[in-house]
């Protein structure tokens, strides 16, 4: 199993690949509490990014509405939490479904009537506003004005029910992208990672070759959709508040998507990787602006702004593909 | 000998133009039969009836003994009819041998049975040595055999071939004509081809298929077509078919 | 409720609705031609509304009469952005493209935001509380003269793309790129011509708007999602489209927001947009493109 998991990967990637582990592993015995919070904020857009990445690096089909998933997750364990007081792991038994539903509901609409392209991706975007407007509406979930987690100050770490400190947060976060990664790998692997591929390159020639393609795009949004809902229920217990207007926000959604594309869509790396080159980015023009005594809403995201525009206009596949042939990591197509 | 593929007055019109018009003809199973017949008489679209690109507007298509006119191209290809394109649509991004991996991966559930398998027909088809290369740098007439070789991999008892020995040099085009017939020795594999290539089909067809503004105005041994007066009319022309 | 209040109300609905149908229109004409999605549109719109605030306070130059003109600089504004950055993304993947006008968006949001702080921003004229009365029925005159507007541009353009030489060539290149190319026409001018065209469209609507709602920043996205709804339910590169589906998503939201409550007003835009990929994908107006 692990054998076929690291064939044909060249020595030197998994060299890196584990000094890098290694480092995020020991990182909290060094990290002050504020770079703790700006790892965990990376490895939360690593592991979403990767979710994303099966549906449209994978195979191909454009979500802009990857938020919805994110707030369903959110909003179904914190609700059982506060309500019922069921615990995170538990809620993740309604959270994955309801996500996995809502990613159904929305592939067969598309798939079956034929939704495709540009219109697919303003279809996932128009649900999850549905979805936001409906929220905002929800007394169960107390509507507009937000959905508190009990909060206090904790002095032991509880694990069953996701209270405690930010390093226990930093481990699940961490444990939950590396599992992330290795299952993408896995996926791409298989049979279905094969007939994704194809119908990301040509639906019709891949329908040609025998595959179902209505079957496996539904596969793509299900496993994304749910894998997704996992991070939201991470957010909704590290948070520990959510708001319909905050959480399905379309600015969410697009917050989700950058790190992939910047990093190098359809790749495993890419989506790491395009994490931490944002969350770095913003965190550095923070502090830039910050020592330059400079502070005004809005001057970092404009920088913000400017870096990824560079970056698209530069490195149209992303980083990773372009760092792989600087590192010498001949990397094959996937 | 039964016939694998059964065409029964099969039509298909796009708008006001007839493209196959009421066409009726058998494919044994076994043989080579080609389909040749000048530019815009429905060679193309007859194929995407088969293959079920789309459904005809009338008549009946039998495959080994079973309706499958209407279905969808993946339950076709399930059942045993493989398809190339004439505008050749390999995955690009994919390298060679990765495209015929997923047609292996029809019937074989694992992937390394499926990589097995492909290299069994990249093996076949001269491109084992550019199984690592990206599809997309692949040459055209590399392309197009690339098409047959993710075809062949899904198994088929019927392969459907569209042209794809048009823009070869006659070396190559020797090279192909020897392949299939080997594989239709070997396998037993049936083929269906359409071709403008005359050197190719004389040497390569039991039975040709004349087709003209979508009805078959001959059919019969190579030897028999090429004399018949209609035929040498309206496609053959001044062609030289002795070569 | 007496019954005239909701002629009132649709009728204001609809006046609103042709504010944004030109507001379409301009994302409508932009893909049509130039197969790009402009993610960036509602922000181009917030910038129209902003310069029209701005020239109000400061200069009290009433918006109608200032339409001309900053339509005229958002039309410099997209010629520049499509010849300059996004000309060279025309072949490249959609996300590729998405990404680019998303990074331009962002930076338009927070420039606003910088320039002009978090608070809505409005504009009073004279004629802001007039009102015009055929019989029973009561129009405010903002929106009578805003829709009156939006129709009188919207014809402009359609008079420019039927009977003028360069609205021919740049028809021409929508239908046949290569062909464009082919007979020599310069395709890079025509497409940045096309792109200035549609904020030109978007820069009117915004002018526009001033009249009939308040500005922020933060505005940007949420008029790019209207404008994607009533493309894709008029017909997505039809003009007419874009008119009738703005027409029909103003009066739906104005219905709504009578019926129900104002906050749910999008949720009832968002329910047609989904029936209308459902069942007729190729929207109102549109054409079935080959599947
Ligand atoms: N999808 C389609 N829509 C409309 N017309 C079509 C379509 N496909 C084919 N046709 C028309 O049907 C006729 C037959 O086309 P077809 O492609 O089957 O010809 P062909 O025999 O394969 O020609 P060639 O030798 O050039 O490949 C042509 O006139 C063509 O223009
Ligand atoms: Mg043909």
């Amino acid at each position: 199993m692990i054998a076929r998991l690291i064939e044909g990967v060249p020595r030197r990637a998994l060299v890196m690949l584990g000094v890098l582990l290694l480092a995020l592993i020991v990182a909290p015995l060094i990290a002050s509490d504020y770079l703790l919070t700006v790892l965990i904020l990376i490895l939360y857009f690593a592991y979403i990014g990767q979710a994303w990445n099966i549906m449209m690096g994978f195979a191909g089909q454009l979500s802009l509405g990857h938020a919805l998933y994110v707030g369903l997750g959110a909003y179904a364990a914190a609700a059982f939490y506060v309500h019922f007081g069921v615990g995170p792991w538990l809620g993740l038994m309604v959270a994955v479904p309801v996500a996995a539903l809502a990613g159904a509901f929305i592939g067969f609409l598309a798939f079956r009537f034929r939704v495709a392209g540009v219109y697919f991706a303003i279809l996932t975007i128009a649900v999850a506003e549905f979805a936001r407007v409906g929220f905002d509406h929800w007394s169960w979930t107390s509507g507009s004005s937000g959905l508190f987690l009990p909060v206090a100050q904790y002095s032991h770490n509880d694990l069953w029910l996701l209270r405690g400190q930010p390093v226990m947060f930093y481990y699940v976060i961490l444990v939950a992208t590396v599992l992330a990664f290795i299952f993408c790998r896995a996926l791409l692997q298989s049979r279905v990672g094969y007939f994704w591929l194809a119908i990301r390159e040509d639906e019709e020639a891949a329908r040609s070759s025998g595959i179902d393609t209505f079957h496996y795009k539904m596969v793509a949004v299900v496993i994304s959709a749910a894998m997704t809902s996992f991070a939201g229920v991470f957010y909704a217990f590290f948070y520990n508040n959510l708001f319909p207007e905050q959480v399905f926000h379309i600015s969410r959604s697009i917050e989700i998507i950058l790190g992939p594309i910047v990093g190098g869509i359809g790749t495993l790396f890419g989506p790491v990787l395009g994490a931490f080159v944002l969350t770095g980015l913003g965190e550095t023009i923070t502090a830039v602006l910050a020592a330059a005594g400079i502070d005004l809403p809005g001057a970092k995201q404009v920088f913000y702004g400017i870096c990824l525009l560079l970056v698209i206009m530069t490195l149209p596949d992303g980083i990773w593909p372009w760092l792989c042939k600087r590192i010498g990591l001949a990397e094959r197509d996937k | 000998m039964s016939a694998l593929l059964t065409i029964d007055a099969v039509s298909k019109r796009f708008r006001g133009l007839v493209a196959v018009d009421r066409l009726s003809f058998e494919v044994p199973a076994g043989g080579i039969y080609a389909v040749i017949g000048p530019n815009g008489a429905g060679k193309t679209t007859l194929f995407n009836m088969i293959a079920g690109a789309f459904a005809p507007d009338g008549g009946a298509i039998s495959f080994a003994g079973e309706r499958i006119d209407g279905l969808p191209p993946d339950l076709i290809c399930r059942r045993g009819i493989g398809r190339t394109f004439q505008i050749v649509r390999p995955f690009p991004a994919l390298s060679v041998e990765d495209n015929v991996i997923v047609g292996a991966l029809l019937h074989r559930h694992h992937v390394l049975d499926a990589r097995a398998h492909a290299q069994d027909v990249l093996r076949r088809l001269d491109l084992y040595d550019k199984r690592a290369q990206r599809a997309s740098s692949l040459t055209l007439p590399d392309r197009k055999r690339l098409e047959v070789a993710r075809a062949l991999a899904t198994d088929p008892k019927l392969l459907l071939l569209d042209e794809v020995m048009a823009g070869l040099r006659p070396t190559e085009t020797d090279r192909i004509v020897a392949i299939l017939k080997e594989l239709n020795r070997d396998t037993g594999l049936t083929i269906l081809l359409i071709e403008h290539v005359m050197r190719a089909v004389m040497a390569l067809a039991a039975r040709i298929l004349v087709l003209h503004h979508g009805a078959a105005i001959a059919q019969g041994t190579p030897e028999a077509v090429v004399r018949d007066p209609a035929v040498i009319h309206s496609y053959l022309g001044a062609e030289d078919v002795s070569a | 409720m007496p019954a005239d209040i909701y002629l009132n109300v649709a009728v204001g609905g609809v006046l609103t609705g042709l504010v944004y149908g030109l507001m379409a229109l301009g994302l409508s004409v932009i893909f049509g031609v130039v197969r790009v999605v402009n993610f960036a549109h509602g922000e181009m719109m917030t910038i129209a509304m902003y310069i029209a605030v701005t020239l109000f306070s400061a200069f009290h130059l009433d918006p109608l009469l200032m339409l001309v003109p900053i339509a005229t600089v958002l039309f410099a504004f997209g010629y520049v952005l499509q010849a300059g950055m996004i000309n060279a993304f025309i072949t490249r993947p959609e996300h590729s493209q998405f990404l680019l006008l998303v990074a331009m968006a962002i930076i338009m949001v927070n420039v606003l935001l910088i320039l002009f702080g978090p608070d809505a921003q409005g504009v009073q004229t004279s004629y802001s509380f007039d009102s015009f009365q055929f019989g029973r029925l009561i129009v405010d005159a903002t929106k009578a003269y805003a829709g009156i507007a939006a129709i009188v541009v919207a014809l402009a353009l359609f008079v420019f793309f039927r009977s003028t030489r360069v609205g021919t060539a740049i028809r021409a290149c929508a239908d046949n790129y290569t062909g464009a190319l082919v007979v020599g026409l310069d395709v890079k001018h025509l497409y940045a011509l096309t792109f200035g065209l549609g904020t030109a469209c978007v820069g009117a609507a915004g002018v526009m708007l001033v009249l009939i709602a308040d500005v922020t920043p933060s505005l940007g996205p949420a008029y790019t999602l209207l404008a994607f709804v009533i493309v894709i339910t008029g017909g997505l590169g039809s003009m007419p489209g874009a008119l009738i589906g703005g027409l029909l998503i103003g009066l739906t939201e104005a219905m709504a927001g009578l019926l129900f409550s104002p906050s749910a007003k999008s949720m009832f835009a968002f329910a047609i947009l989904v029936l209308v990929l459902l069942f007729r994908p190729q929207g109102i107006m549109g054409k079935r493109a080959a599947s």
